[in-house]
């Protein structure tokens, strides 16, 4: 049940309730416990929009970071990415296997604020060995959504 | 001038859906539940392989009988889901869609006047293609008290000297009803015993909710006489590709290569290219599919319960058939006017049998958005009838 729910969130968060419960066949309360029991257990870490922000006014300019790090003693890749992570525009964070070791997603507003940030913050860290910074120059498909228009329905409107 | 035309055609009914799709034509912000295709697209990696074959240039006809390679993969596919064993070479053949199976199959097997029981509410092709064939339709009035299955008491009723074929259709295409193991053990001893012979069209076998489907043909001694027809349409959401198949003894099967080979010479390369990466890879997407047809299904029968709409429960498909008798108005006037007032379509239960009269066809091969958007709709149209 719980996967079953996830599944359905996962591609709606905002699905109702009791539309829901009737699409799994269960009552409303079930569900309601268990996506409030995954809540508590970071299951469910939280229900956010995806926005197609070059649909908007807002400037915005994304860059992926690979970072090269020496993890120290006592300061393993966790504590590495703590320091990373902490910091308001890094959007997300990944531990690689291959050839470098961190994936770091920035949002920023501007390129120089982008370049900034990994100049000042990022390349400053002890640890860290190189850094080589790649632009995000037009965003097709996002959490498993297409984001070009919406294709029509192209069926005919009855057929047997 | 002489009439050029043949009887025979001229006398063949125009499908009433036909009919219904020429009043829905002229309203063309209407919005559907009429459809009988998926609303999925064809998975990409099925497509893929079918611009594939065309980039290696596979552009030439296949054998009559289909691609070596895509009967092979439907004998591992009819083993696997339902544990029949046919022969590629001698007991398969690739069709353009279900529906040539469904003529070809009528056109090998019958003489003038051998008679053709037809299960309806049903699909609108079992009739004129046994017309088409010179056999004699037997419509069987299949009822909502039964869930629209087959009961061997009306299966015996309808059995004369001359009945040679019973078309089993299900899933069922109006209703979504479906015949289980253990339907099937009631009819089947009768269908041996007046030996009868069985096409089982079996196009939504992969979309049934709680259990699997089983075959006709997995029945013991049915499988020597029974044709199952499938294809690639519903599972796999591949209606454009046009693409089926039918398997069952080699005498029939070589008998409708036969028919195939002077009428269509063989299914599309492509269609077939990409059905083999379907048969092999295909299997995720058609379980998706189903657990997304399943919430929606859940779904319209909820919203029919509250608008209090009479409805017994599908288990297969992606149709709902609810009774609007109590409306004291005909199925193609209750869908008329809820198309003229409240911009739905929805099929009259009529266009597929006599006895789909007072119910309707409501289809749930739509994404939840747009089916809450119509049911809202038939839900006031609805409440102004009561």
């Amino acid at each position: 049940m719980r996967e079953k729910i996830l599944w359905m969130l996962e591609k709606n968060s905002r699905i109702d309730l009791k539309d829901l419960a009737i699409m799994l066949g269960v009552d409303e309360a079930t569900v309601a416990n268990e996506i409030a029991r995954m809540e508590k257990e970071n299951i469910i870490c939280g229900y956010h929009t995806m926005i197609n922000w070059e649909n908007t006014s807002e400037e915005k300019v994304i860059a992926l970071i690979e970072v090269r790090v020496t993890p120290q003693r006592g300061m393993g890749f966790d504590k590495l990415a703590e320091r990373i992570y902490q910091y308001e525009e890094v959007q997300t964070v990944y531990l690689m296997s291959g050839g470098y070791d961190f994936t770091v997603i920035l949002d920023g507003k501007t390129l120089r604020e982008v370049s900034q940030f990994v100049s000042d913050k990022l390349a400053t860290l002890d640890s860290v060995l190189s850094t080589s910074t790649h632009f995000v120059l037009k965003k097709y498909k996002e959490h498993g959504t297409i984001l070009a228009k919406k294709p029509k329905d192209e069926r005919m409107l009855v057929t047997p | 001038m002489r009439n050029f035309l043949s009887d025979k055609c001229t006398e063949l009914k125009p499908s009433g859906i036909r009919r219904f799709f020429d009043v829905v034509s002229e309203m063309p912000d209407a919005i559907s539940l009429g459809v009988g295709e998926p609303d999925f697209d064809t998975p990409w990696h099925i497509r893929e392989e079918g611009i594939y074959s065309l980039e290696r240039g596979r552009t030439f006809y296949t054998s009559n009988a289909g691609l070596k390679e895509l009967k092979t993969e439907i004998c591992h596919y009819l083993k696997r889901r339902q544990g029949l064993s046919y022969e590629p070479d001698t007991d398969v053949i690739i069709t353009v869609g279900g529906s040539e199976a469904i003529d070809i199959a009528m056109r090998a097997m019958l003489n003038p006047g051998d008679e053709v029981l037809i299960p309806q509410p049903s699909y609108v092709s079992y009739e004129p293609c046994c017309l088409l064939a010179d056999g004699v339709p037997v419509i069987i009035e299949l009822k909502e008290k039964d869930e629209f299955r087959l009961k061997p008491a009306q299966l015996l009723e309808a059995i004369t000297d001359k009945t040679k074929l019973l078309v089993l259709p299900f899933p069922n295409n109006p209703t979504g009803s479906v015949m289980t193991k253990e339907d099937l053990e009631t009819i089947a001893p009768i269908l041996i015993e007046k030996d009868i012979f069985v096409l089982s069209d079996e196009i939504y076998s992969e979309l049934t909710y709680g259990r699997q489907h089983v075959s006709i043909a997995a029945i013991p001694g049915m499988k020597e006489r029974s044709i199952v027809i499938n294809g690639f349409s519903k599972a796999y959401a591949m209606t454009g590709w046009r693409l089926g198949y039918a398997a069952g003894p080699g005498e029939i099967i070589s008998q409708m290569v036969k028919i195939h080979q002077y009428a269509i010479m063989c299914a599309p390369t492509t269609s077939q290219y990409a059905a083999v990466e379907a048969m092999r890879n295909g299997d995720r997407d058609v379980e998706n599919m189903r657990e997304a047809y399943n919430g929606r299904r859940r779904y319209l029968l909820h919203a029919m319960k509250e608008m209090g709409l009479e409805c017994f429960e599908p288990m297969g498909a992606f149709y709902i058939f609810p009774n609007i008798s109590r409306f004291g108005m005909s199925s193609e006037e209750f869908a008329t006017r809820l198309l003229t007032q409240e911009k739905v379509a929805v099929v009259p239960g009529s266009a597929f049998g006599d006895c789909g009269e007072g119910f309707i066809r409501i289809s749930y091969a739509y994404s939840l958005e747009d089916l809450k958007e119509a049911i809202g709709r038939v839900s006031r149209f609805v409440s102004r009838l009561t």
